[in-house]
Protein backbone atom coordinates (compact mmCIF):
# COMPACT_ATOMS: atom_id res chain seq x y z
CA UNK A 1 0.00 0.00 0.00
CA UNK A 2 1.08 3.53 -0.65
CA UNK A 3 -0.40 6.98 -0.89
CA UNK A 4 -1.71 7.93 -4.30
CA UNK A 5 -1.09 11.50 -5.41
CA UNK A 6 -3.04 13.01 -8.31
CA UNK A 7 -0.93 15.40 -10.34
CA UNK A 8 -2.44 18.33 -12.28
CA UNK A 9 -1.59 18.89 -15.96
CA UNK A 10 0.81 21.71 -15.22
CA UNK A 11 3.03 19.51 -13.02
CA UNK A 12 3.04 16.43 -15.24
CA UNK A 13 6.25 17.59 -16.88
CA UNK A 14 7.85 16.39 -13.63
CA UNK A 15 6.16 12.97 -13.68
CA UNK A 16 6.78 11.93 -17.26
CA UNK A 17 3.18 12.79 -18.11
CA UNK A 18 1.69 10.54 -15.42
CA UNK A 19 -1.57 11.67 -13.84
CA UNK A 20 -0.90 9.87 -10.58
CA UNK A 21 2.22 8.94 -8.65
CA UNK A 22 2.71 7.05 -5.41
CA UNK A 23 4.73 7.85 -2.35
CA UNK A 24 4.93 7.42 1.38
CA UNK A 25 5.36 9.47 4.52
CA UNK A 26 3.67 10.16 7.83
CA UNK A 27 2.87 13.76 7.00
CA UNK A 28 2.08 15.62 3.82
CA UNK A 29 5.50 17.31 4.07
CA UNK A 30 7.28 13.94 4.24
CA UNK A 31 5.17 12.66 1.35
CA UNK A 32 6.13 15.68 -0.76
CA UNK A 33 9.82 15.03 0.02
CA UNK A 34 9.42 11.40 -1.03
CA UNK A 35 7.63 12.36 -4.27
CA UNK A 36 10.32 14.95 -4.97
CA UNK A 37 13.06 12.33 -4.60
CA UNK A 38 11.36 10.32 -7.36
CA UNK A 39 10.32 13.32 -9.46
CA UNK A 40 12.84 16.08 -8.83
CA UNK A 41 11.55 19.62 -9.00
CA UNK A 42 7.99 18.95 -7.95
CA UNK A 43 8.50 20.15 -4.37
CA UNK A 44 9.64 23.51 -5.64
CA UNK A 45 6.31 23.94 -7.40
CA UNK A 46 4.35 23.18 -4.24
CA UNK A 47 6.36 24.59 -1.36
CA UNK A 48 7.87 28.06 -0.96
CA UNK A 49 11.43 28.78 0.20
CA UNK A 50 9.93 29.49 3.62
CA UNK A 51 8.54 25.94 3.72
CA UNK A 52 4.88 26.85 3.21
CA UNK A 53 2.47 25.66 0.54
CA UNK A 54 2.26 28.03 -2.44
CA UNK A 55 -0.98 29.98 -2.53
CA UNK A 56 -1.34 29.01 -6.19
CA UNK A 57 -1.97 25.37 -5.36
CA UNK A 58 -4.64 23.57 -3.41
CA UNK A 59 -3.79 20.23 -1.83
CA UNK A 60 -6.42 17.84 -0.54
CA UNK A 61 -6.03 14.73 1.59
CA UNK A 62 -9.02 12.63 0.64
CA UNK A 63 -11.68 15.38 0.54
CA UNK A 64 -10.12 17.85 2.95
CA UNK A 65 -8.26 20.98 1.87
CA UNK A 66 -5.06 20.78 3.92
CA UNK A 67 -5.22 24.51 4.65
CA UNK A 68 -7.76 23.55 7.28
CA UNK A 69 -5.98 20.46 8.60
CA UNK A 70 -2.43 21.62 9.32
CA UNK A 71 -1.02 22.22 5.83
CA UNK A 72 2.26 20.30 5.38
CA UNK A 73 1.92 18.88 8.91
CA UNK A 74 -1.30 17.10 7.97
CA UNK A 75 -1.04 13.40 8.88
CA UNK A 76 -1.30 10.95 5.99
CA UNK A 77 -1.33 7.17 5.88
CA UNK A 78 -1.31 4.31 3.41
CA UNK A 79 -4.48 4.20 1.38
CA UNK A 80 -5.06 7.95 1.53
CA UNK A 81 -5.56 9.80 -1.69
CA UNK A 82 -3.89 13.17 -2.17
CA UNK A 83 -5.05 15.55 -4.88
CA UNK A 84 -3.09 18.58 -6.06
CA UNK A 85 -4.97 21.22 -8.02
CA UNK A 86 -3.92 24.65 -9.21
CA UNK A 87 -6.07 27.37 -7.70
CA UNK A 88 -8.36 29.01 -10.24
CA UNK A 89 -8.31 32.68 -9.39
CA UNK A 90 -7.36 36.10 -10.65
CA UNK A 91 -8.47 39.65 -10.68
CA UNK A 92 -8.35 42.88 -12.58
CA UNK B 1 -8.24 30.02 -32.19
CA UNK B 2 -11.20 29.50 -29.91
CA UNK B 3 -14.23 28.00 -31.62
CA UNK B 4 -17.32 28.25 -29.47
CA UNK B 5 -21.01 27.77 -30.11
CA UNK B 6 -23.46 30.63 -29.82
CA UNK B 7 -25.37 29.20 -26.86
CA UNK B 8 -22.23 28.82 -24.74
CA UNK B 9 -20.96 32.26 -25.76
CA UNK B 10 -24.30 33.77 -24.76
CA UNK B 11 -24.29 31.87 -21.46
CA UNK B 12 -20.86 33.26 -20.53
CA UNK B 13 -21.97 36.81 -21.39
CA UNK B 14 -25.21 36.34 -19.45
CA UNK B 15 -23.29 35.13 -16.40
CA UNK B 16 -21.00 38.18 -16.56
CA UNK B 17 -24.05 40.47 -16.79
CA UNK B 18 -25.79 38.72 -13.93
CA UNK B 19 -22.87 38.99 -11.50
CA UNK B 20 -21.86 42.53 -12.51
CA UNK B 21 -20.39 44.51 -10.72
CA UNK B 22 -18.74 41.46 -9.12
CA UNK B 23 -16.50 39.32 -11.29
CA UNK B 24 -18.13 36.18 -12.70
CA UNK B 25 -16.13 33.02 -13.36
CA UNK B 26 -16.50 29.51 -14.67
CA UNK B 27 -15.34 26.77 -16.97
CA UNK B 28 -16.48 25.17 -20.20
CA UNK B 29 -15.37 21.56 -20.13
CA UNK B 30 -14.80 19.33 -23.12
CA UNK B 31 -13.43 15.90 -23.97
CA UNK B 32 -9.69 15.62 -23.38
CA UNK B 33 -7.78 16.36 -26.58
CA UNK B 34 -10.85 17.64 -28.44
CA UNK B 35 -10.42 21.40 -27.87
CA UNK B 36 -14.24 21.57 -27.97
CA UNK B 37 -15.89 23.62 -25.24
CA UNK B 38 -19.07 21.64 -24.65
CA UNK B 39 -20.25 21.70 -21.06
CA UNK B 40 -20.87 25.13 -19.56
CA UNK B 41 -20.17 25.17 -15.81
CA UNK B 42 -20.71 28.55 -14.12
CA UNK B 43 -18.82 28.70 -10.84
CA UNK B 44 -19.40 30.74 -7.72
CA UNK B 45 -16.89 33.53 -7.21
CA UNK B 46 -15.95 32.72 -3.61
CA UNK B 47 -14.34 36.17 -3.33
CA UNK B 48 -17.62 37.90 -4.37
CA UNK B 49 -15.54 40.85 -5.39
CA UNK B 50 -15.48 43.41 -8.21
CA UNK B 51 -11.69 43.08 -8.41
CA UNK B 52 -10.94 39.42 -7.69
CA UNK B 53 -12.30 35.99 -8.44
CA UNK B 54 -11.58 32.64 -6.91
CA UNK B 55 -13.18 29.20 -7.15
CA UNK B 56 -14.08 27.87 -3.71
CA UNK B 57 -11.62 25.11 -2.84
CA UNK B 58 -14.34 22.50 -2.27
CA UNK B 59 -16.05 23.46 -5.54
CA UNK B 60 -12.70 23.19 -7.31
CA UNK B 61 -12.14 19.64 -6.05
CA UNK B 62 -15.67 18.56 -7.07
CA UNK B 63 -15.28 20.20 -10.48
CA UNK B 64 -12.02 18.40 -11.26
CA UNK B 65 -13.29 15.05 -9.91
CA UNK B 66 -16.34 15.38 -12.11
CA UNK B 67 -14.29 16.30 -15.19
CA UNK B 68 -11.87 13.42 -14.51
CA UNK B 69 -14.76 10.98 -14.29
CA UNK B 70 -15.99 12.17 -17.69
CA UNK B 71 -12.50 12.32 -19.27
CA UNK B 72 -12.91 16.05 -19.66
CA UNK B 73 -10.55 18.97 -19.31
CA UNK B 74 -11.27 22.68 -18.81
CA UNK B 75 -11.24 23.80 -22.45
CA UNK B 76 -12.29 27.33 -21.50
CA UNK B 77 -11.62 29.12 -18.20
CA UNK B 78 -13.57 32.37 -18.18
CA UNK B 79 -13.99 35.34 -15.90
CA UNK B 80 -15.19 38.90 -16.19
CA UNK B 81 -13.58 42.23 -15.56
CA UNK B 82 -16.21 44.69 -14.48
CA UNK B 83 -14.25 47.95 -14.57
CA UNK B 84 -11.28 47.22 -16.81
CA UNK B 85 -10.65 45.88 -20.30
CA UNK B 86 -10.96 42.23 -21.30
CA UNK B 87 -7.26 41.40 -21.00
CA UNK B 88 -5.52 39.15 -18.48
CA UNK B 89 -4.19 41.17 -15.55
CA UNK B 90 -0.90 40.49 -13.84
CA UNK B 91 -2.79 38.56 -11.17
CA UNK B 92 -4.61 36.53 -13.82
CA UNK B 93 -1.30 35.61 -15.44
CA UNK B 94 0.34 34.63 -12.16
CA UNK B 95 -2.50 32.21 -11.38
CA UNK B 96 -2.96 30.81 -14.89
CA UNK B 97 -1.98 27.15 -14.79
CA UNK B 98 -3.84 25.40 -17.58
CA UNK B 99 -1.52 25.75 -20.58
CA UNK B 100 -4.02 23.95 -22.82
CA UNK B 101 -6.97 26.14 -21.87
CA UNK B 102 -8.46 29.14 -23.62
CA UNK B 103 -8.61 31.94 -21.07
CA UNK B 104 -11.72 33.94 -21.92
CA UNK B 105 -12.01 37.47 -20.56
CA UNK B 106 -15.31 39.27 -20.69
CA UNK B 107 -15.55 42.93 -19.81
CA UNK B 108 -18.70 44.63 -18.59
CA UNK B 109 -16.89 47.91 -17.90
CA UNK B 110 -19.39 49.91 -19.98
CA UNK B 111 -22.20 48.88 -17.67
CA UNK B 112 -21.64 51.14 -14.67
CA UNK B 113 -23.81 50.21 -11.73
CA UNK B 114 -26.57 48.73 -13.89
CA UNK B 115 -26.39 46.12 -16.56
CA UNK B 116 -28.77 45.04 -19.29
CA UNK B 117 -29.42 48.54 -20.64
CA UNK B 118 -29.64 49.10 -24.36
CA UNK B 119 -26.25 49.49 -25.97
CA UNK B 120 -24.13 48.22 -23.08
CA UNK B 121 -21.64 46.21 -25.01
CA UNK B 122 -19.71 43.27 -23.66
CA UNK B 123 -16.16 42.62 -24.79
CA UNK B 124 -15.33 38.94 -25.29
CA UNK B 125 -11.71 37.99 -25.92
CA UNK B 126 -9.66 34.82 -25.66
CA UNK B 127 -6.05 34.24 -24.70
CA UNK B 128 -3.51 31.50 -24.20
CA UNK B 129 -1.37 31.86 -21.11
CA UNK B 130 1.67 29.59 -21.10
CA UNK B 131 4.58 30.03 -18.68
CA UNK B 132 3.49 33.59 -17.99
CA UNK B 133 3.37 34.46 -21.71
CA UNK B 134 0.05 35.80 -22.98
CA UNK B 135 -1.08 35.57 -26.58
CA UNK B 136 -4.46 36.68 -27.83
CA UNK B 137 -6.30 34.45 -30.28
CA UNK B 138 -9.28 34.81 -32.59
CA UNK B 139 -12.73 33.80 -31.42
CA UNK B 140 -15.04 32.12 -33.88
CA UNK B 141 -18.66 31.81 -32.80
CA UNK B 142 -20.48 29.04 -34.62
CA UNK B 143 -24.25 29.17 -34.67
CA UNK B 144 -24.91 25.55 -33.98
CA UNK B 145 -22.35 23.12 -32.80
CA UNK B 146 -23.38 19.49 -32.85
CA UNK B 147 -21.93 18.37 -29.60
CA UNK B 148 -20.26 15.05 -29.21
CA UNK B 149 -23.20 12.76 -28.64
CA UNK B 150 -22.10 10.70 -31.59
CA UNK B 151 -18.59 11.95 -32.27
CA UNK B 152 -17.76 9.36 -34.88
CA UNK B 153 -20.45 10.70 -37.18
CA UNK B 154 -19.90 14.41 -36.66
CA UNK B 155 -17.34 16.15 -38.84
CA UNK B 156 -16.37 19.59 -37.63
CA UNK B 157 -13.94 20.73 -40.29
Amino acid sequence: MAIEVRIPTILRTHTGGNKTVEGSGATLGALVDDIDSQHPGIKNRLVTDEGKLHRFVNVYVNDEDVRFTGALNTAVKDGDSVTILPAVAGGC
Amino acid sequence: MLRIDRATYDAIVAHAREDHPDEACGVVAGPEGSDRPERFIPMLNAARSPTFYEFDSGDLLRLYRDMDARDEVPVVVYHSHTATEARPSRTDISYASEPEAHYVLVSTREHGTRTGLAGDTVEFRSFRIVDGEVSEEDVEVVESYLFGHSPTTVVYD
